[in-house]
């Protein structure tokens, strides 16, 4: 990386500090880097969202009664905030959970299969992936909404 | 590449890279495999799933170890997601640092709750 071999193309340019709001919209966006972008900024969502997804957890499980609190935050409010919005945060999180997996999924099948490492194959995928996890979204999403 | 080596090591890298890799793999199928066996037994349950029904699927001894198990996997695997995150944006390492140990925090306060609660049951 040092040194340059005689006859080598010229240096390229490096970007050391990739600044989010500078340098990312910039950028072409094809399929697959969309689905990457979209696995790292659900992965943080989840992160940041894990207090939640924990209370989740301990109110739904503990007993009888904190399993009522939690059918009520989403049904009626808590905290001052209504049902609604609390639904609409439990969906990003259904989303940001269908997406990171499927997408890791995708990962998963590049690493073992060498043939799944085509530029055709991440198109492909990639495709799936989006078609899939928002899919899927817009289905647990009508159930949780009760539009069935 | 940057010279990060030596005397000018520093203390927030991703080092070797090959263990958090594989690490994130291991962690992220263990994961995958556990998901699908909840949604199994919800699949496969008769009858209306209340609470009853869905406390019932952690009350057994073997499910408690295993989600601990996979409580542990999981904050492995953030650790290393968030840790790239933090890598690929951040630059001064004092910033860096911080955030990584909020994060560790967040973490464990995170999977404490989470085994605390498995433990209730």
């Amino acid at each position: 990386m040092s040194e340059l071999a005689p006859g080598a193309a010229k240096k390229r340019p490096e970007f050391r500090n990739i600044n989010a709001f500078k340098d990312l919209p910039g950028y072409r966006w094809p399929l697959a880097s969309l689905v990457s972008g979209m696995h790292r900024i659900s992965g943080a969502i989840l992160f940041f969202l894990m207090p939640f997804i924990v209370w989740m957890f301990d109110s739904s499980i503990s007993s009888e009664i904190s399993f009522a609190k939690f059918k009520a935050a989403f049904n009626i409010g808590m905290l001052g905030v209504p049902g609604v919005i609390w639904k609409l945060i439990a969906l990003a999180l259904i989303w940001a959970y269908l997406q990171h997996f499927i997408a890791g999924l995708r990962h998963l099948w590049m690493d073992t299969h060498h043939d799944a490492t085509s530029k055709e194959f991440g198109r492909s995928s990639a495709a799936f992936t989006l078609a899939a996890s928002i899919g899927l979204t817009l289905l647990l999403g009508a159930r949780l909404f009760g539009l069935y | 590449m940057s010279v990060n080596y030596g005397a000018k090591r520093i203390v927030v890298g991703a080092h070797y890279g090959l263990r958090d890799w594989l690490g994130q793999r291991v962690t992220a199928t263990l994961m995958a495999l556990f998901t699908v066996l909840i949604l199994g037994r919800f699949i496969f349950s008769t009858g209306p799933f209340g609470y009853e029904q869905w406390a019932g699927i952690f009350s057994s001894q073997w499910m408690k170890a295993l989600t601990f198990t996979v409580i542990v996997a999981l904050l492995y695997h953030v650790w290393i997601g968030m840790r790239d995150i933090w890598m690929d944006y951040i630059k001064p390492v004092w910033l860096r640092l911080s955030l990584h140990v909020f994060t560790l925090v967040w973490l464990l306060s995170c999977a404490g709750w989470s085994i605390q609660v498995l433990w209730r049951l």
